[in-house]
């Protein structure tokens, strides 16, 4: 039994003005569909240029539950190719990373492929002499996805021709990727750190509605974070003492409702946004001894203090990445299935700036996405429950109404109330437009 | 060769002290549990295999005594969500091996290979790991100065691990 597909009507009636279907969670055939459309017809994050650095360097991942990899030709550009042999379908990279060399070669039967993805040689070719190989799909390589775009060291890749360019799909959102780069003195980011990689029995859409939720830290988190001020304020020996760098990362998710609703949430449209337009949780950190000179002579003081004034908590991109640019992390949420996701935690090196950003970057991660992080627990537990709360049949609709204003929607973009779900909303009509542009 | 160092651990003290600190933890006893560790000590469980820096690559957890403890009173409390209802876990242990005795420098370093199982509700997951321990005599007991787990899947994709391997 089918109940959406191809039915672009039905699709769209999951998504109301201030509420949404529990079907877009819980259901494998939606689920099916975002993979198909959704993922395809969206600019989807794939890696960063720095983990490529040289001709020949590859790294795999995937787009949707497609496996895909990006490599650096030896024209110094960085294609995305589909990960498999146009033989018999085997994954083409043995490693998650590595280098191929000049060409990659099929582990099954060595066919090889020029790292732009054509055909370069088949072993024993003149089997194939006569068969009309040249009109088969094999020859013509490994297949490549054509949009991609290398946007300041960042790799997008967008899988189907239909859906808008590049700039037309981000625009001013790509404000965020700029002041993250910005912020080395050299203007370059370089991976750094380790990938931290947390499962999750959830839908990968709660992981991204949580980042501009901001009534909720307060509550999920007084466990961990409250704790943590306690167990600070018991033990500190004078109240004058500096607070170690995971008191400064916890408590600031203890704020009150007043510092979310005054720190802001922005909106761009397609489903893009981010929280912390005034100030943020990332707002109070100490500074790190060098860096702001360092700055300063990159850029001049009054530009300098412009970047690093920037403090945006989390901006969401949709439809699965998120950037946290005053702490150099990025986040990208997986879909494995309708109750199973891969959130990855990446982390980077400002490059010309001291390495104590980076292990504040690297302390934050552990801190607050890893497997073993006691926030990341807070958080689960609540995408569990409500993974597992939305069978209830009695109510299939989940709520996102708070702060609603029915001329909303026509607006581009806008900066509202801090614990506004208009971002929520906003990546909602995304979602409908985007499943349904290819159906 | 030194002379013995009086009150110095014998090997079999240091294999029952690991002992001991497993089965602490097993019992939930983790306010005695803490009390082993000294107080500069430090639980390292690395990210990377073989990772020889926690401070420029990220671990799954490296803390101080200040952060366990943040850990265990969250395990006590009554918002803590995600322990209600309560994890429980179980370690089996080879016996561990003393890699190292340095009595002059205080140090002294055992191996201990281990299964260790964490459950809750319905789920229940299996880690095999290495635990060492950098131990140290301090006011005439013995006190943990690292422990560090490496688990054999360190860099896989994991579920939540919420106690203490």
């Amino acid at each position: 039994m089918s109940k959406y597909n191809g039915t672009a009507a039905a699709v769209h009636d999951l998504v109301r003005e201030t509420e949404v279907h529990r079907d877009v969670y819980v259901d494998q055939e939606i689920f099916d569909l975002e993979m198909e459309h959704l993922f395809a017809n969206t600019w989807v994050y794939v890696g960063h240029d720095s983990q490529v650095p040289n001709a020949g360097d590859y790294y795999g991942t995937t787009i949707g539950k497609q496996p895909i990899l990006m490599v650096r030709h030896t024209d110094g550009a960085v294609h995305v190719l589909y990960n498999r042999c146009p033989h018999k379908g085997t994954r083409i990279t043995i490693d998650t990373c590595g280098n191929a060399g000049k060409f990659f070669r099929c582990p099954y039967h060595a066919w090889s492929f020029k790292t732009d993805g054509s055909l370069l040689a088949i072993p024993l070719r003149k089997g194939y002499e006569h068969t009309g190989l040249e009109d088969s799909e094999a020859v013509k390589g490994i297949p490549k996805v054509r949009h991609v775009k290398n946007y300041r060291g960042f790799i997008f890749a967008k899988l189907n021709d239909v859906g808008p360019g590049f700039e037309d799909y981000f625009g001013e959102s790509l404000s965020t990727i700029d002041n993250m780069v910005d912020r080395s003195p050299v203007g370059r980011l370089e991976v750094a750190g380790g990938v931290l990689r947390y499962m999750h029995n959830c839908n990968w859409k709660m992981l991204v509605e949580n980042l501009t939720d901001t009534c909720h830290p307060m509550v999920a988190h007084e466990c961990s974070a409250g704790t943590a001020i306690d167990v600070w304020k018991k033990t500190s020996p004078g109240s004058n003492e500096k607070r170690p760098a995971a008191v400064e990362i916890y408590a600031p998710f203890m704020s009150s409702y007043e510092f979310f609703e005054k720190m802001g949430i922005r909106v761009w449209r397609n489903g893009h946004g981010h929280t912390g337009v005034h100030h943020s949780i990332h707002s109070d950190y100490s500074a790190i001894p060098g860096y702001f000179d360092q700055m300063t002579a990159a850029y001049g003081e009054q530009r300098a203090k412009a970047i690093l004034d920037e403090n945006r908590h989390n901006t969401s991109y949709f439809p699965n990445f998120t950037v946290k640019g005053p702490i150099q992390a990025i986040r990208l949420f997986k879909p494995m299935a309708p109750d199973r996701t891969l959130a990855e935690s990446w982390t980077f090196r400002l490059v010309g700036a001291p390495d104590t950003l980076l292990e504040r970057t690297l302390t934050y991660s552990r801190l607050i996405n890893a497997p073993t992080s006691i926030v990341g627990h807070d958080d689960l537990e609540m995408y569990e429950r409500a993974q597992e709360g939305l069978h209830v049949d009695a109510n299939p609709w989940v709520n996102i109404q708070r702060l609603y204003d029915p001329a909303e929607a026509e607006q581009d973009t806008a900066v509202i109330n801090g614990t506004s779900e208009w971002q929520m909303r906003n990546q909602f009509r995304a979602w409908s437009k985007f499943m349904t542009l290819s159906m | 060769m030194t002379g013995v160092v009086v009150g110095a651990p014998t090997d079999q003290e240091l294999a029952g002290f690991v002992m001991h600190e497993a089965r602490l933890i097993d019992q939930h006893r983790f306010e005695e549990w803490l009390d082993l560790f000294a107080d500069d000590g430090y639980y390292w469980m690395p990210l990377e295999w073989g990772q020889t820096d926690p401070r420029l690559t990220t671990s799954l957890m490296y803390e101080d005594k200040l952060l366990l403890r943040i850990r265990i009173e969250r395990l006590k409390g009554n918002r803590t969500f995600s322990q209600k209802p309560k994890s429980r876990c179980h370690h089996v242990l080879q016996t561990p091996q003393v890699d190292r005795r340095d009595e002059a420098a205080n140090e002294y370093v055992t191996w201990t290979p281990m299964h260790y199982v964490e459950t809750r509700l319905d789920e229940q997951d299996l880690y095999a790991a290495w635990a060492t321990h950098t131990l140290a005599m301090v006011g005439g007991k013995l006190k943990i100065k690292l422990k560090r787990v490496d688990l054999v899947n360190c860099d896989a994709a994991l579920h939540s691990i919420q106690l203490f391997m």
